[in-house]
Protein backbone atom coordinates (compact mmCIF):
# COMPACT_ATOMS: atom_id res chain seq x y z
CA UNK A 1 0.00 0.00 0.00
CA UNK A 2 1.51 3.27 -0.74
CA UNK A 3 0.70 6.00 1.44
CA UNK A 4 -1.70 9.06 0.10
CA UNK A 5 -0.38 12.11 -0.67
CA UNK A 6 -2.55 14.21 1.85
CA UNK A 7 -2.02 17.66 3.46
CA UNK A 8 -1.27 17.35 7.01
CA UNK A 9 -1.17 20.94 7.83
CA UNK A 10 -1.87 24.20 5.87
CA UNK A 11 1.57 25.95 5.24
CA UNK A 12 0.05 28.69 2.70
CA UNK A 13 -0.33 30.95 5.81
CA UNK A 14 3.25 30.97 6.92
CA UNK A 15 6.25 32.32 4.98
CA UNK A 16 7.89 29.76 3.16
CA UNK A 17 11.65 30.74 4.01
CA UNK A 18 11.59 30.82 8.02
CA UNK A 19 11.77 27.14 9.13
CA UNK A 20 11.85 23.79 7.29
CA UNK A 21 9.00 21.91 7.33
CA UNK A 22 7.07 19.38 5.07
CA UNK A 23 3.18 18.89 4.97
CA UNK A 24 2.68 15.95 2.30
CA UNK A 25 3.50 12.65 3.31
CA UNK A 26 6.59 11.14 1.04
CA UNK A 27 5.71 8.31 -0.90
CA UNK A 28 8.98 6.61 -0.78
CA UNK A 29 9.40 3.48 1.61
CA UNK A 30 12.75 2.72 3.13
CA UNK A 31 12.36 -0.78 1.72
CA UNK A 32 12.44 0.58 -1.58
CA UNK A 33 16.40 0.97 -1.21
CA UNK A 34 16.74 -2.67 0.20
CA UNK A 35 19.31 -4.37 -2.48
CA UNK A 36 19.35 -7.64 -0.48
CA UNK A 37 15.88 -9.22 0.49
CA UNK A 38 15.58 -11.74 3.84
CA UNK A 39 13.66 -14.99 2.50
CA UNK A 40 12.50 -17.18 5.38
CA UNK A 41 13.30 -20.81 4.96
CA UNK A 42 10.03 -22.26 6.87
CA UNK A 43 10.76 -25.92 7.46
CA UNK A 44 13.88 -24.18 9.56
CA UNK A 45 11.63 -21.65 11.22
CA UNK A 46 11.12 -22.65 14.76
CA UNK A 47 9.37 -19.13 15.36
CA UNK A 48 11.97 -18.37 18.17
CA UNK A 49 11.33 -14.74 17.65
CA UNK A 50 15.05 -13.89 17.65
CA UNK A 51 14.81 -11.69 14.35
CA UNK A 52 11.60 -10.29 15.44
CA UNK A 53 14.00 -8.74 18.92
CA UNK A 54 16.48 -7.93 16.42
CA UNK A 55 15.07 -6.26 13.50
CA UNK A 56 15.73 -2.50 13.75
CA UNK A 57 12.87 -1.27 11.94
CA UNK A 58 10.62 -3.22 13.59
CA UNK A 59 9.55 -5.01 10.00
CA UNK A 60 9.47 -8.74 11.23
CA UNK A 61 5.79 -10.03 10.76
CA UNK A 62 4.46 -13.43 12.62
CA UNK A 63 2.83 -15.73 10.36
CA UNK A 64 0.96 -18.74 11.89
CA UNK A 65 4.25 -20.99 11.58
CA UNK A 66 6.85 -18.66 11.08
CA UNK A 67 7.70 -15.03 11.10
CA UNK A 68 8.92 -13.22 8.04
CA UNK A 69 9.31 -9.34 6.90
CA UNK A 70 7.60 -6.60 5.70
CA UNK A 71 9.58 -5.89 2.57
CA UNK A 72 7.86 -2.69 2.51
CA UNK A 73 9.75 -1.34 5.69
CA UNK A 74 13.06 -4.03 5.58
CA UNK A 75 15.96 -2.30 4.51
CA UNK A 76 17.97 -5.20 4.04
CA UNK A 77 20.64 -5.10 6.65
CA UNK A 78 20.63 -8.71 7.36
CA UNK A 79 20.77 -8.78 11.03
CA UNK A 80 18.07 -10.74 11.18
CA UNK A 81 19.64 -13.69 9.01
CA UNK A 82 22.92 -13.31 11.42
CA UNK A 83 21.27 -13.12 14.30
CA UNK A 84 18.74 -16.43 13.53
CA UNK A 85 20.09 -19.68 15.88
CA UNK A 86 18.90 -22.05 13.05
CA UNK A 87 19.99 -20.13 9.97
CA UNK A 88 16.65 -20.23 8.76
CA UNK A 89 16.98 -17.12 7.09
CA UNK A 90 19.18 -16.68 3.80
CA UNK A 91 20.23 -12.73 2.21
CA UNK A 92 18.65 -13.23 -1.36
CA UNK A 93 19.87 -10.00 -4.18
CA UNK A 94 17.06 -7.98 -5.30
CA UNK A 95 16.50 -8.12 -8.94
CA UNK A 96 15.14 -5.21 -10.71
CA UNK A 97 11.74 -6.04 -11.29
CA UNK B 1 7.48 51.72 41.87
CA UNK B 2 11.03 49.99 40.27
CA UNK B 3 12.81 48.76 43.07
CA UNK B 4 16.75 49.53 43.63
CA UNK B 5 19.02 46.12 44.33
CA UNK B 6 22.76 45.95 44.61
CA UNK B 7 24.18 42.74 42.63
CA UNK B 8 26.15 41.13 40.46
CA UNK B 9 25.90 40.85 36.98
CA UNK B 10 24.48 37.31 36.98
CA UNK B 11 21.60 38.25 39.34
CA UNK B 12 21.08 41.29 36.97
CA UNK B 13 20.43 38.42 34.28
CA UNK B 14 18.31 36.04 36.34
CA UNK B 15 16.35 39.00 37.54
CA UNK B 16 15.75 40.30 33.46
CA UNK B 17 14.66 36.40 32.69
CA UNK B 18 12.41 36.54 35.88
CA UNK B 19 11.05 40.09 34.41
CA UNK B 20 10.43 38.19 31.34
CA UNK B 21 8.33 35.30 32.40
CA UNK B 22 9.80 32.41 31.14
CA UNK B 23 7.29 28.97 30.72
CA UNK B 24 10.77 26.16 30.79
CA UNK B 25 14.17 27.55 31.98
CA UNK B 26 17.01 24.79 31.18
CA UNK B 27 20.43 25.70 32.46
CA UNK B 28 24.01 23.65 33.43
CA UNK B 29 26.08 25.33 35.55
CA UNK B 30 29.66 26.41 34.09
CA UNK B 31 31.70 29.01 35.27
CA UNK B 32 31.43 32.02 35.62
CA UNK B 33 27.71 31.84 34.76
CA UNK B 34 27.38 29.34 37.85
CA UNK B 35 25.57 31.80 40.34
CA UNK B 36 23.08 32.11 37.47
CA UNK B 37 21.88 29.35 37.58
CA UNK B 38 21.55 29.28 41.01
CA UNK B 39 19.90 32.25 41.23
CA UNK B 40 17.19 31.08 38.92
CA UNK B 41 16.58 28.39 40.21
CA UNK B 42 16.28 30.01 43.90
CA UNK B 43 13.71 32.63 41.53
CA UNK B 44 12.00 29.23 40.89
CA UNK B 45 12.03 27.59 44.09
CA UNK B 46 11.01 30.70 46.14
CA UNK B 47 7.64 30.97 43.92
CA UNK B 48 8.71 34.56 42.46
CA UNK B 49 9.21 32.68 38.39
CA UNK B 50 6.83 30.50 37.57
CA UNK B 51 8.40 28.33 35.22
CA UNK B 52 9.24 24.78 34.65
CA UNK B 53 12.91 24.14 35.56
CA UNK B 54 14.29 20.71 33.19
CA UNK B 55 17.57 19.29 35.13
CA UNK B 56 19.50 18.18 32.61
CA UNK B 57 23.24 16.46 32.65
CA UNK B 58 24.93 18.75 30.51
CA UNK B 59 24.35 21.60 28.07
CA UNK B 60 23.63 20.02 24.77
CA UNK B 61 21.06 18.55 26.61
CA UNK B 62 19.66 22.09 27.41
CA UNK B 63 19.53 23.17 24.34
CA UNK B 64 17.79 20.71 23.19
CA UNK B 65 15.02 20.53 25.42
CA UNK B 66 14.65 23.87 24.91
CA UNK B 67 14.07 23.49 21.58
CA UNK B 68 11.52 21.11 22.14
CA UNK B 69 9.59 23.68 24.63
CA UNK B 70 9.97 26.38 22.23
CA UNK B 71 8.41 24.07 19.38
CA UNK B 72 5.78 23.84 21.93
CA UNK B 73 4.90 27.14 22.47
CA UNK B 74 6.90 27.91 25.68
CA UNK B 75 9.20 31.00 26.14
CA UNK B 76 12.65 29.90 27.27
CA UNK B 77 15.58 30.99 28.44
CA UNK B 78 18.83 29.68 29.39
CA UNK B 79 23.01 30.52 29.90
CA UNK B 80 26.03 29.25 29.17
CA UNK B 81 29.35 30.06 28.17
CA UNK B 82 32.94 28.75 27.40
CA UNK B 83 33.34 24.81 27.55
CA UNK B 84 29.33 24.63 27.90
CA UNK B 85 28.96 26.48 24.87
CA UNK B 86 31.25 24.28 23.05
CA UNK B 87 29.20 21.21 24.34
CA UNK B 88 25.95 22.90 23.21
CA UNK B 89 27.28 23.57 19.93
CA UNK B 90 25.17 20.77 18.01
CA UNK B 91 22.01 22.19 18.63
CA UNK B 92 23.32 25.62 19.39
CA UNK B 93 24.13 25.20 15.27
CA UNK B 94 20.21 24.38 14.44
CA UNK B 95 18.33 26.77 16.66
CA UNK B 96 18.47 29.73 14.92
CA UNK B 97 17.89 27.71 11.23
CA UNK B 98 14.58 26.40 13.08
CA UNK B 99 14.20 29.94 13.77
CA UNK B 100 13.07 29.36 17.11
CA UNK B 101 12.95 32.71 19.42
CA UNK B 102 15.40 31.33 22.43
CA UNK B 103 16.87 33.66 24.65
CA UNK B 104 20.47 32.86 26.22
CA UNK B 105 22.76 34.64 28.09
CA UNK B 106 26.58 33.96 27.02
CA UNK B 107 28.48 34.79 30.07
CA UNK B 108 31.87 35.46 28.10
CA UNK B 109 34.68 33.24 28.98
CA UNK B 110 37.74 33.03 27.39
CA UNK B 111 39.14 30.05 25.28
CA UNK B 112 40.73 26.52 26.17
CA UNK B 113 43.44 26.35 26.34
CA UNK B 114 46.16 27.45 28.29
CA UNK B 115 43.25 26.66 31.19
CA UNK B 116 41.15 29.54 32.20
CA UNK B 117 37.79 30.29 34.28
CA UNK B 118 37.69 33.79 33.40
CA UNK B 119 36.29 36.23 31.20
CA UNK B 120 37.29 37.02 27.77
CA UNK B 121 35.07 36.63 24.55
CA UNK B 122 36.52 33.89 23.08
CA UNK B 123 33.21 31.80 23.49
CA UNK B 124 31.14 34.36 21.83
CA UNK B 125 33.35 35.12 18.84
CA UNK B 126 34.04 31.98 17.88
CA UNK B 127 30.32 31.11 17.31
CA UNK B 128 29.41 34.19 15.16
CA UNK B 129 28.42 32.25 12.29
CA UNK B 130 25.88 30.17 13.53
CA UNK B 131 23.18 33.04 13.14
CA UNK B 132 22.07 33.95 16.39
CA UNK B 133 21.65 37.63 17.05
CA UNK B 134 24.25 38.79 19.06
CA UNK B 135 24.10 41.48 21.69
CA UNK B 136 26.75 42.88 24.31
CA UNK B 137 25.80 44.68 27.33
CA UNK B 138 28.54 47.37 28.87
CA UNK B 139 27.06 47.41 32.73
CA UNK B 140 25.13 44.75 34.91
CA UNK B 141 21.75 47.12 34.28
CA UNK B 142 22.33 46.96 30.73
CA UNK B 143 22.76 43.35 31.06
CA UNK B 144 19.08 42.76 33.01
CA UNK B 145 17.51 45.65 30.81
CA UNK B 146 18.88 44.01 27.46
CA UNK B 147 17.65 40.21 27.98
CA UNK B 148 13.90 41.64 28.29
CA UNK B 149 14.36 43.39 25.05
CA UNK B 150 16.23 40.43 23.27
CA UNK B 151 12.80 38.49 23.61
CA UNK B 152 10.78 41.03 21.77
CA UNK B 153 13.39 41.16 19.61
CA UNK B 154 13.47 37.54 19.23
CA UNK B 155 9.68 36.97 18.88
CA UNK B 156 9.16 39.75 16.84
CA UNK B 157 7.55 37.93 13.49
CA UNK B 158 9.67 39.19 10.87
CA UNK B 159 12.35 37.95 12.84
CA UNK B 160 11.87 34.68 14.89
CA UNK B 161 15.33 34.09 15.81
CA UNK B 162 17.18 33.41 19.00
CA UNK B 163 19.15 35.90 20.80
CA UNK B 164 22.66 35.69 22.58
CA UNK B 165 23.07 38.55 25.12
CA UNK B 166 26.75 38.44 25.74
CA UNK B 167 28.11 39.96 29.13
CA UNK B 168 31.74 40.20 30.31
CA UNK B 169 32.33 37.27 32.69
CA UNK B 170 34.13 38.00 35.93
CA UNK B 171 33.76 41.26 35.32
CA UNK B 172 30.20 41.62 34.60
CA UNK B 173 29.27 38.05 36.18
CA UNK B 174 30.82 38.96 39.28
CA UNK B 175 31.02 42.82 39.54
CA UNK B 176 28.34 44.42 41.79
CA UNK B 177 26.50 47.82 40.71
CA UNK B 178 23.41 49.15 42.33
CA UNK B 179 20.79 47.48 39.43
CA UNK B 180 17.02 49.09 39.10
CA UNK B 181 14.77 46.48 38.54
CA UNK B 182 11.39 47.63 36.66
CA UNK B 183 8.07 46.65 37.64
CA UNK B 184 6.54 43.57 36.27
CA UNK B 185 3.40 44.92 35.18
CA UNK B 186 5.55 47.30 33.04
CA UNK B 187 7.80 44.84 31.44
CA UNK B 188 4.29 42.57 30.63
CA UNK B 189 2.61 45.22 29.08
CA UNK B 190 6.30 45.76 27.20
CA UNK B 191 6.27 41.83 25.99
CA UNK B 192 2.96 41.61 25.15
CA UNK B 193 1.36 38.04 24.44
CA UNK B 194 4.03 35.34 23.30
CA UNK B 195 3.56 33.78 20.56
CA UNK B 196 6.51 31.66 19.52
CA UNK B 197 5.43 28.43 17.22
CA UNK B 198 3.24 29.55 14.63
CA UNK B 199 5.69 29.10 12.18
CA UNK B 200 7.03 25.60 12.99
CA UNK B 201 5.23 23.16 16.15
CA UNK B 202 4.74 20.14 17.59
CA UNK B 203 1.59 20.73 17.93
CA UNK B 204 -1.55 17.73 17.40
CA UNK B 205 -3.96 20.23 16.45
CA UNK B 206 -1.03 21.11 13.42
CA UNK B 207 0.78 17.97 12.24
CA UNK B 208 3.50 18.82 10.53
CA UNK B 209 7.26 17.16 10.07
CA UNK B 210 10.13 19.95 11.70
CA UNK B 211 12.91 20.06 9.71
CA UNK B 212 12.96 17.14 7.32
CA UNK B 213 15.58 16.25 4.82
CA UNK B 214 16.46 19.38 1.93
CA UNK B 215 19.02 19.79 -0.76
CA UNK B 216 20.74 17.12 -3.07
CA UNK B 217 22.05 17.51 -6.21
CA UNK B 218 19.71 19.44 -8.05
CA UNK B 219 16.08 20.60 -8.33
CA UNK B 220 13.35 21.61 -6.15
CA UNK B 221 15.15 20.97 -2.72
CA UNK B 222 18.67 22.72 -3.52
CA UNK B 223 16.52 25.63 -4.30
CA UNK B 224 14.70 25.50 -1.39
CA UNK B 225 17.65 25.13 0.96
CA UNK B 226 18.74 28.46 -0.40
CA UNK B 227 15.31 30.07 -0.13
CA UNK B 228 15.89 28.68 3.49
CA UNK B 229 19.20 30.60 3.82
CA UNK B 230 18.12 34.00 2.39
CA UNK B 231 15.10 33.90 4.65
CA UNK B 232 17.30 33.28 7.57
CA UNK B 233 19.83 36.70 6.06
CA UNK B 234 16.49 39.04 5.27
CA UNK B 235 15.31 38.14 8.69
CA UNK B 236 19.11 39.01 10.10
CA UNK B 237 18.66 42.53 8.44
CA UNK B 238 15.37 42.94 9.33
CA UNK B 239 16.32 42.81 13.06
CA UNK B 240 18.81 45.59 12.59
CA UNK B 241 15.36 47.41 12.54
CA UNK B 242 13.98 45.42 14.98
CA UNK B 243 16.49 46.24 17.86
CA UNK B 244 16.67 49.98 17.25
CA UNK B 245 12.76 50.20 17.49
CA UNK B 246 12.80 47.76 20.42
CA UNK B 247 15.34 50.25 22.28
CA UNK B 248 13.47 52.89 21.76
CA UNK B 249 10.09 51.56 22.77
CA UNK B 250 11.55 50.40 25.84
CA UNK B 251 13.10 53.52 26.63
CA UNK B 252 10.13 55.21 27.01
CA UNK B 253 8.53 52.67 28.71
CA UNK B 254 11.35 51.97 31.03
CA UNK B 255 13.21 55.30 30.95
CA UNK B 256 16.58 53.73 30.07
CA UNK B 257 18.16 54.24 26.76
CA UNK B 258 21.30 52.46 25.33
CA UNK B 259 22.73 52.82 21.79
CA UNK B 260 20.72 49.86 19.77
CA UNK B 261 23.85 48.99 17.30
CA UNK B 262 26.26 51.63 17.71
CA UNK B 263 26.48 53.54 20.64
CA UNK B 264 28.36 56.88 20.18
CA UNK B 265 30.68 58.56 22.76
CA UNK B 266 32.11 62.18 22.90
CA UNK B 267 31.75 62.05 18.66
CA UNK B 268 30.65 65.00 17.95
CA UNK B 269 33.50 66.98 17.01
CA UNK B 270 36.13 64.37 17.11
CA UNK B 271 39.17 63.56 14.52
CA UNK B 272 39.54 60.16 15.65
CA UNK B 273 37.72 57.13 17.69
CA UNK B 274 38.47 54.03 19.61
CA UNK B 275 36.16 51.30 19.53
CA UNK B 276 34.94 49.04 22.16
CA UNK B 277 32.33 45.69 22.52
CA UNK B 278 31.35 44.66 26.29
CA UNK B 279 31.97 45.88 29.70
CA UNK B 280 35.52 47.78 28.61
CA UNK B 281 33.72 50.51 27.49
CA UNK B 282 33.94 52.26 31.15
CA UNK B 283 37.24 52.33 31.08
CA UNK B 284 36.98 53.48 27.38
CA UNK B 285 35.13 56.08 28.22
CA UNK B 286 37.40 57.31 30.70
CA UNK B 287 39.78 57.13 28.73
CA UNK B 288 38.45 59.87 26.45
CA UNK B 289 37.50 61.88 29.15
CA UNK B 290 41.22 62.30 30.26
CA UNK B 291 42.36 62.98 26.40
CA UNK B 292 39.48 65.20 26.05
CA UNK B 293 40.67 67.05 29.12
CA UNK B 294 43.82 67.68 27.00
CA UNK B 295 42.61 69.25 23.98
CA UNK B 296 42.75 65.19 22.07
CA UNK B 297 39.76 64.99 19.94
CA UNK B 298 38.98 61.79 20.12
CA UNK B 299 35.49 59.44 20.69
CA UNK B 300 34.17 56.07 21.47
CA UNK B 301 32.32 54.01 19.09
CA UNK B 302 30.30 51.13 21.60
CA UNK B 303 29.54 47.77 19.89
CA UNK B 304 26.19 46.46 21.20
CA UNK B 305 24.86 44.86 18.54
CA UNK B 306 27.63 42.58 16.86
CA UNK B 307 25.53 39.63 14.88
CA UNK B 308 23.66 40.84 12.44
CA UNK B 309 26.75 43.55 12.15
CA UNK B 310 25.44 46.82 12.16
CA UNK B 311 27.49 48.15 8.60
CA UNK B 312 25.32 50.91 7.78
CA UNK B 313 25.39 52.74 11.79
CA UNK B 314 29.03 52.01 11.21
CA UNK B 315 29.53 53.96 8.02
CA UNK B 316 27.37 56.80 9.64
CA UNK B 317 30.00 56.80 12.90
CA UNK B 318 33.29 56.39 10.88
CA UNK B 319 32.03 59.03 7.86
CA UNK B 320 33.08 61.38 11.12
CA UNK B 321 36.64 60.46 11.71
CA UNK B 322 40.30 60.05 10.39
CA UNK B 323 41.08 56.97 12.24
CA UNK B 324 40.04 54.20 14.72
CA UNK B 325 41.33 51.83 17.05
CA UNK B 326 39.42 48.82 17.84
CA UNK B 327 40.08 46.95 20.88
CA UNK B 328 39.02 43.09 21.08
CA UNK B 329 38.66 40.80 23.89
CA UNK B 330 39.35 38.00 21.48
CA UNK B 331 41.57 36.67 19.26
CA UNK B 332 40.69 36.23 15.52
CA UNK B 333 43.41 33.46 14.86
CA UNK B 334 42.79 33.38 10.84
CA UNK B 335 44.30 36.99 11.10
CA UNK B 336 46.44 37.41 14.21
CA UNK B 337 43.96 40.18 14.60
CA UNK B 338 40.88 40.89 16.76
CA UNK B 339 37.73 39.79 15.49
CA UNK B 340 35.45 43.05 15.81
CA UNK B 341 38.17 44.81 14.11
CA UNK B 342 38.30 42.17 11.06
CA UNK B 343 34.67 43.03 10.73
CA UNK B 344 35.00 46.61 10.91
CA UNK B 345 37.77 46.65 8.49
CA UNK B 346 35.55 44.71 5.75
CA UNK B 347 32.65 48.00 6.60
CA UNK B 348 35.17 50.48 6.05
CA UNK B 349 35.82 49.23 2.36
CA UNK B 350 32.82 50.95 1.67
CA UNK B 351 33.31 54.21 3.02
CA UNK B 352 33.99 56.79 0.35
CA UNK B 353 37.67 57.56 1.99
CA UNK B 354 39.58 55.20 3.16
CA UNK B 355 40.41 55.34 6.90
CA UNK B 356 43.50 53.61 8.98
CA UNK B 357 42.00 51.16 11.28
CA UNK B 358 44.09 49.96 14.15
CA UNK B 359 43.16 46.23 15.96
CA UNK B 360 44.31 45.91 19.77
CA UNK B 361 43.38 42.97 21.60
CA UNK B 362 43.30 43.13 25.29
CA UNK B 363 41.42 41.58 28.12
CA UNK B 364 41.96 38.00 27.80
CA UNK B 365 41.19 35.69 30.51
CA UNK B 366 40.41 38.10 32.99
CA UNK B 367 43.47 40.59 32.47
CA UNK B 368 41.87 44.40 33.61
CA UNK B 369 41.80 46.96 30.99
CA UNK B 370 42.95 49.85 32.81
CA UNK B 371 42.53 53.76 31.84
CA UNK B 372 45.98 54.31 32.71
CA UNK B 373 48.00 51.06 31.60
CA UNK B 374 46.16 50.09 28.37
CA UNK B 375 43.45 52.77 27.31
CA UNK B 376 45.96 55.34 27.34
CA UNK B 377 47.83 53.46 24.80
CA UNK B 378 44.96 52.96 22.39
CA UNK B 379 44.46 56.63 22.58
CA UNK B 380 47.63 57.57 22.04
CA UNK B 381 48.33 54.77 19.20
CA UNK B 382 45.46 55.83 17.98
CA UNK B 383 46.02 59.20 17.18
CA UNK B 384 49.28 58.57 16.04
CA UNK B 385 47.57 57.13 13.20
CA UNK B 386 45.62 59.86 12.75
CA UNK B 387 48.15 62.03 11.92
CA UNK B 388 49.48 59.40 9.45
CA UNK B 389 52.03 57.07 11.51
CA UNK B 390 49.92 53.88 10.72
CA UNK B 391 51.23 50.31 12.49
CA UNK B 392 50.01 47.17 10.52
CA UNK B 393 50.89 45.37 13.80
CA UNK B 394 47.82 43.96 16.44
CA UNK B 395 49.00 45.92 19.61
CA UNK B 396 48.15 43.13 22.85
CA UNK B 397 47.88 45.55 25.27
CA UNK B 398 48.50 43.00 28.10
CA UNK B 399 51.81 41.50 26.61
CA UNK B 400 53.78 43.84 29.52
CA UNK B 401 51.71 43.50 32.47
CA UNK B 402 54.10 41.69 33.85
CA UNK B 403 56.98 44.59 33.67
CA UNK B 404 55.43 46.21 37.13
CA UNK B 405 52.91 49.23 36.95
CA UNK B 406 49.73 47.60 36.95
Amino acid sequence: MKQQSKKMFDPSTIPDDYCPIATDFFDMQVGDWRAKRPVVLRSKCVKCGTCWAFCPTQCIIEKPKWFEANLKICKGCGICAQECPNHAITMVEEQEE
Amino acid sequence: MPKTIVCDGNEAAAWGACLAKPDMVSVYPITPQSSLAEHLTEFIAEGKLSADLMDVEGEHSVLSVLQGACLAGARTFTATCGQGLAFMFEPYFRTPNLRLPIVMAIVTRDGITPQTVWGGQQDAMTVKEAGWIQMYAETNQEILDTIIMAYRVAEHPDVMLPVNVCFDGTYLSYGIEAVSVPDQEVIDEFLGEKNVNWHVALDPERPMAVDPLTGGGSGKGTSMFVRYRKGHCKAMQRALEVIEEVHTEYGEKVGRFYGPLIEEYRMEDADYAIMTIGSMTGAGREAVDIARGEGKRVGLLKVKTFRPFPVEAIHRSLAKVKALGVVDRSVNYGWGTGPLYQEVLAATYFLEQRIPVISFIGGLSGSDLTVENHFRKVVEVTERACQGEVSRQTIWLNEDDDKGEG
